[in-house]
């Protein structure tokens, strides 16, 4: 099977830090892979190189076994590959329908269509059964859950094939977060490829099928999150060492 | 509880109007400023709202006028320009030394004047952008180095001398005394603005009902159409009440006053209906957000003080145009009307929020201070404590706005 996405042997240095230093990740087609790592380890980072926000020094991107050049948030994007941030990245200024399609906004001539926008916006956000009330009103004045449900949106309009959130609960109560658990089981059902950072053990067990850890801006190594334990995952993340007896994990993992 | 209750329902009106609270409350001020000085100068000959004065004041309104929407977008993208007043005086002389001193100095060449003029003040603007926006040096220090060099490259260019008379034809566009458009074309274009008042209405509704969306109610679409169409034709009827001296022919638009509200349409349209315009604000609203949306975050910011240098170069020219007679101290002083204007208008230097139509009044409000309070024959010093004192109060009110609105 070829994977999604394959990251391999990605290195980037700033200034005197090496933030990420032959970093191999990859992510295969409806399953999840859980990034962890303390902060400063280099996670990040490595998802702002898949997402065209940083360019690193070497290493090469494939989608789909195909090798590619990802400069710019656009050229990200047009392989498929959206990105929830944590800070989420909206314009606090803008309203929903605004946010939604920033940077891909539907024009007629040079005038841009609201009307078809705010109709697939509605479209789209309902689908995450969030309650909105008015797609018009500045995103600053809508709660932690709705701004939260904006960012997901702007992903998923776009029909991402890899999907990227960045601590997508951190910000949400129990509801909300239950509410992204079943949006991403939704998504990975469809073939979306997901990785997931997240802080959260919990989360992490309960979503990816795949775990990798980073510490150190090196990778640690990645396992099945059937075969390791809460604690063999504290140890990659803490003493940066592997459990003993494990498999290789660069395959998806095998259905149970 | 009462006030409560009624300060809702205020607010529930509000809403249903589809109108930015700001641009309301400018209005009201408007009204209440036009309606005191009436009161104040009903014994003199000329009353503040004598057709005469209106007229005037429209005039005076231009040059801050032509500038302020460009100011608008620059403070909205968090920086600003302190150059505009420096730009406007160098262009404005460069476009008077073109008309005026051999080997180019023959009558008909106004328009390469006038072209060479605007492409000067783009690029200057541009130049400034390209600091900011490639070199992340602050705004601030750059247009402030602007405004000493430009100022003094004014007077360098023309030795210190001052430059005029002006052609014929490119006083046309300070509106002076063939610097109108007539009855007539006053009409055709009046009437050509309520009509599009009246179709945009029609058909924004119409195609809004039809994609299931949701639209004001009928009366508020009513009042607020209503109200516009109101004051287009009261505009009309003033320009057009006011005639040549020793006739009864109506002198009609001024070209600078038309030259502004074409700018000001023109850069409203843009701000709300296009991609630029939309940038412009997610730039100033999250400059990170719109840099991972993958906009091009220094090219907006360069396109914007090129279109801020450009509007400077035009206000130049009419300022030019007006004077007949370019001296290097044309337009000093002048980005501090035009920053104030933008801020009366409801735009916050923390960027992200503005509003070319707030912008717009604020410009008309602060000319509308001066013109009221030099009729009354109020010493300058009083008149600038007056304006210093509105402009504080005004950011106080937007700042209140704004936190209310959170």
């Amino acid at each position: 099977m070829t994977p999604l996405v394959e990251m391999h042997n990605i290195s980037l240095r700033f200034g005197g830090n090496q933030a990420l230093d032959n970093v191999s990740v990859n992510l295969y087609p409806g399953e999840v892979v859980g990034l962890l790592g303390h902060n400063g380890a280099g996670k990040s980072t490595l998802i702002k190189v898949l997402s065209g926000a940083y360019r690193a020094d070497s290493g090469q991107i494939r989608v789909n076994g195909q090798e590619v050049q990802i400069r710019t948030p656009q050229d990200a994007q047009a392989q498929g590959i959206e990105t929830i941030y944590q800070t989420l990245a909206l314009a606090d200024n803008l309203d929903a329908v605004a946010n939604v399609f920033l940077g891909r906004e539907k024009v007629r001539g040079v005038m841009l269509d609201e009307d078809i926008m705010e109709l697939e916006a509605r479209k789209t956000l309902d689908r995450l059964r969030v309650k909105i009330p008015s797609l018009r009103l500045p995103v600053a004045q809508m709660s932690g859950g709705q701004r939260q449900t904006v960012a997901i949106g702007r992903a998923i309009y776009f029909k991402a094939r890899c999907l990227i959130m960045d601590e997508p609960t951190a910000a949400l109560g129990p509801e909300e977060t239950q509410k992204v658990h079943q949006l991403i089981k939704a998504l990975k059902a469809e073939g979306v490829g997901i990785f997931l950072i997240s802080h959260d053990l919990h989360d992490v067990f309960d979503l990816a099928d795949r775990i990798t850890v980073m510490k150190n801006g090196r990778l640690v190594g990645t396992v099945y999150t059937q075969d390791v334990t809460h604690d063999d995952v504290l140890g990659m993340i803490i003493g940066g060492v592997m459990p003993k007896n494990v498999r290789p994990a660069d395959q998806p993992a095998p259905r149970a | 509880m009462q006030t409560q209750a009624a300060s809702r329902a205020n607010a529930n009106l509000v809403q249903s109007l589809g109108v930015d609270g700001r641009i309301l409350t400018m209005l009201v001020v408007l009204a209440v400023v036009w309606t005191v000085f009436q009161i104040l100068t009903l014994g003199q000959p000329g009353q503040f709202l004598s057709p005469q004065n209106l007229w005037n004041l429209s005039v005076q309104t231009a040059v801050v006028g032509i500038m302020v929407g460009g100011m608008v977008m620059v403070i909205v993208t968090r920086q600003i320009d302190l150059s505009v007043g420096s730009i406007l005086g160098f262009s404005g002389m460069i476009m008077a030394l073109i008309q005026t001193v051999p080997p180019l100095g023959w009558g008909g060449n106004w328009i390469l004047a006038l072209l060479a003029g605007l492409l000067l003040g783009a690029l200057i603007g541009a130049f400034q952008g390209y600091w900011v926006a490639y070199w992340a040096v602050p705004a601030f220090v750059v247009t402030l180095a602007g405004l000493l060099i430009f100022r003094n490259a004014t007077f360098i260019v023309a030795s210190g001398r001052t430059i005029g008379p002006l052609n014929d034809n490119f006083k046309v566009l300070g509106g002076g005394l063939n610097g109108s458009i007539g009855e007539f074309w006053t009409w055709v274009v009046g009437l050509v603005v309520m009509a599009y008042i009246v179709y945009q209405a029609l058909t924004n509704r119409s195609r809004r009902i039809k994609n299931g969306l949701p639209v004001r109610p009928v009366w508020a679409e009513a009042v607020v159409n209503g109200i516009l169409l109101a004051l287009t034709l009261a505009f009309v009827l003033v320009m057009n009440a006011f005639p040549y001296p020793g006739t009864n022919i109506p002198r009609g638009m001024p070209v600078p006053v038309l030259i502004t509200l074409v700018v000001l349409f023109a850069l409203n349209w843009v701000a709300l209906n296009t991609r630029f315009g939309r940038y412009v604000f997610a730039i100033g609203g999250n400059p990170e957000a719109a840099l991972l949306a993958g906009i091009n975050v220094k090219r907006i910011l360069v396109a914007v003080f090129a279109l801020m240098g450009m509007l400077a170069a035009l206000a130049g020219a009419v300022q030019a145009a007006r004077l007949n007679f370019v001296t290097n101290s044309m337009g000093n002083l002048l980005e501090l009307d035009v920053i104030a204007a933008a801020v009366i208008g409801g735009t916050a230097l923390a960027g992200g929020s503005g509003t070319i139509v707030g912008a717009a009044l604020g410009a008309l409000l602060m000319s509308s201070l001066r013109s009221g309070m030099v009729l009354m024959g109020m010493p300058t010093e009083w008149q600038n404590v007056v304006l210093g004192a509105v402009l504080l109060a005004a950011v106080i009110w937007n700042t209140v706005y704004l936190r209310n609105r959170r």
